[in-house]
């Protein structure tokens, strides 16, 4: 008796069935072929569609006891949701939004930690560099074989200059392309990705940067070659160094949320910081690139020292320009 | 059937739109996770392959050192980027994931952004790549204790969806995003609707239908749509004993359960618009 008559729930299903159906297309054609390929009545109707599709879930839930139509509109309306409310700026502008304000800002924002993770990475340089004056031994304490590769405190005098104008005849795209797997852009992606933990292996792998800065400055010095090695580093390293302090000072930020959450939970708060710290590291993504290129290019044709400052020290300039000068005030988009 | 309805419990999350609806999003469960990251590795290493194969014999004439450098080149760039080109596509998924059918969410109400994704990614570096160079660094250049400790200490990392209620990764900590369930919209068929010629074969009184709640109600639409004849026989048996139904000469097991979930189903639905949802037998409301 009670089956012969059609069910509540079962008319419901069977009326807007339809409309499901309809916003079902429209979601597979943006998920296929993006928003451009639908059509102006398929705009106007989607909205609806959600609203509708959105209202029968509640019904539903509330009056029927099929699962089937329960799990079909969940899953509809989350997918509909998922659309709707995502991500809808276009990838034009959304780079020009990184570029014009959300990298500087965000630079900008952790100008504390920066200025932490520099200060660790000058203290380190100093300290090695006054220790390997003193002892060359204390170099090979520092500095891996690997990196070395024969400019060591044995090295004569001849051989370190050589080392600073020549490359062995390299090309300038080979070496961009080991640099992207060097040390110093791994260095960059730990420091970042290891503050989680605390902020502590952070530090410590600026720390180790700067020692090996550091020592590897002292025995070019020792040999009198302070002003050249000075000029072989700035022309690429004004960036690179800088890049990896600003990786230091993102994995700082999430550290520090992590380790002193306030008021947050731990994870609301390292969340919080790691939209910043990761918009910053975007950028220093973007940084170690450009770093890459004048190793490989700039660094090769350009043998003269004031010129090769002159590049350096007006890098540096431009991005502390760029990162901390002011700026026009924007409403957010 | 009972624990599949007992683990959309335990992965549901609350999802609430800005029209005030729970969507109640599922989490992805760990195996369709790792199955989904085995299929992209397989799609990236297949990938690089081809293209190494292709760069070094195309690029013969141009000199190996330039064909070599631009493979590294195209390397560096599809192991970095993979990750983050899909996931910033409209369905938020790479094709493994969508193949296991899961996406990157936000977990919050906030969109997932470019950021977000950019986040997550970055943090798969120290995730996996980091235990597996601990693991296959040669014993010779490091201390083989260091590099075990090494292991244990990256294999926080590796480890750190299993040990978090919402199974995220540390990307997805950082980042605020999770990966859900997302399947695909298939509505099934109304099982009350099917049989509506037999029904005159299957009257029930209102004793018998008041037998079951919401609960056995589930069970037993999963049953009938599971359809498997050594289930639905011992099913069937436990109904017509509870309700002291009589079985009919030529009564098919299948057509019974059919009649009876039409007829539990419009009786509970019908005092559901009174404002009584019987969860289970034992709520006596």
């Amino acid at each position: 008796m009670a089956g012969q008559i059609t069910l509540k729930s079962h008319r419901f299903r069977t009326e807007r069935e339809a409309s499901w159906r309809e916003l079902e297309v429209i979601l597979k054609a943006i998920e296929g072929r993006g928003m451009k390929s639908l059509s102006d009545a398929q705009i106007v109707a989607l909205p609806r569609l959600y609203r509708s599709t959105l209202s029968s879930l509640s019904v539903a839930r509330a009056t029927s006891l099929d699962q089937g139509v329960i799990l079909y509109l969940e899953s509809l309306t989350a997918r509909a949701y998922y659309i709707l409310y995502g991500s809808q700026v276009s990838l034009g502008k959304r780079i020009s939004t990184f570029f014009l304000r959300d990298w500087p800002l965000a630079a900008k924002a952790l100008w504390k930690e920066t200025a932490i993770s520099a200060a660790l990475t000058l203290l380190a340089a100093v300290l090695a560099f006054i220790l390997v004056k003193n002892n060359p031994d204390w170099f090979y304490t520092f500095m891996p074989d690997s990196m070395a590769a024969g400019r060591t405190p044995a090295a004569s005098a001849e051989t370190l200059r050589e080392t600073l104008y020549h490359d062995e005849g390299a090309d300038g795209l080979g070496i961009f392309a080991s640099y992207l797997f060097s040390h110093n852009s791994k260095v960059a992606m730990f420091a970042f990705a290891l503050g989680f933990a605390f902020c502590i292996p952070t530090a410590i792998l600026l720390l180790y940067n700067g020692f090996i800065l550091g020592s590897f400055i002292a025995i070019f010095s020792e040999k009198s070659l302070g002003f050249e090695v000075g000029g072989w580093l700035i022309i690429h390293g004004a960036t690179e160094i800088f890049a990896i302090i600003l990786a230091g000072a993102a994995g700082m930020h999430i550290g520090k949320a992590v380790a002193f959450p306030g008021e947050l939970t731990r994870t609301e708060s390292a969340s919080k910081a790691g939209g910043a710290a990761s918009l910053l590291m975007a950028g220093v993504v973007i940084m170690l690139f450009f770093a890459g290129l004048l190793e490989g290019f700039g660094r090769q044709l350009i043998t003269n020292d004031f010129i090769r400052y002159a590049i350096g020290l007006s890098t540096l300039t431009i991005w502390v320009l760029y990162f901390y000068g002011p700026r026009r005030k924007e409403a957010d988009t | 059937m009972a624990s599949v309805i007992s683990q959309r419990k335990v992965d549901q999350r609350r999802l609430i739109t800005p029209e005030g609806i729970d969507l109640q999003v599922q989490l992805a469960d760990i195996g369709a996770r790792i199955g989904a990251y085995v299929i992209d590795q397989i799609i990236i290493n297949v990938g690089l392959v081809a293209a190494f194969f292709l760069i070094i014999f195309g690029g013969i004439s141009a000199g190996p050192d330039v064909a070599i450098t631009i493979f590294i080149l195209v390397n560096f760039f599809v192991r970095n980027f993979y990750y983050m080109f899909f996931e910033m596509g409209p369905k938020a998924a790479t094709p493994g994931k969508r193949m296991s059918k899961i996406r990157v969410a936000s977990r919050t109400h906030a969109r997932l952004t470019a950021n977000a994704v950019f986040a997550r990614n970055a943090l798969r570096e120290i995730e996996i790549n980091l235990p597996l160079s601990f693991l296959f660094m040669s014993g010779s250049a490091v201390d083989g204790w260091i590099s075990l400790l090494g292991l244990l200490w990256s294999g926080i990392f590796l480890f750190f969806p299993l040990f978090n209620k919402d199974r995220l990764r540390a990307g997805d900590l950082i980042a605020g995003t999770w990966v859900v369930r997302a399947p695909k919209p298939i509505l099934a068929k109304d099982l009350a609707s099917e049989n509506a010629d037999l029904d005159s074969a299957f009257t029930f009184t209102p004793e018998q239908v008041e037998a079951y709640g919401v609960h056995e109600l589930h069970v037993l639409e999963n049953v009938i749509r599971a359809n498997e004849p050594q289930t639905v026989k011992d099913v069937a048996d436990r109904i017509r004993n509870k309700i002291k139904w009589s079985k009919g000469m030529s009564e098919g097991d299948l057509d019974f359960l059919k009649a009876y979930y039409a007829a539990l189903r419009g009786r509970l639905e019908t005092r559901l618009l009174f404002g009584v949802r019987r969860k289970d037998k034992f709520d006596k409301t």
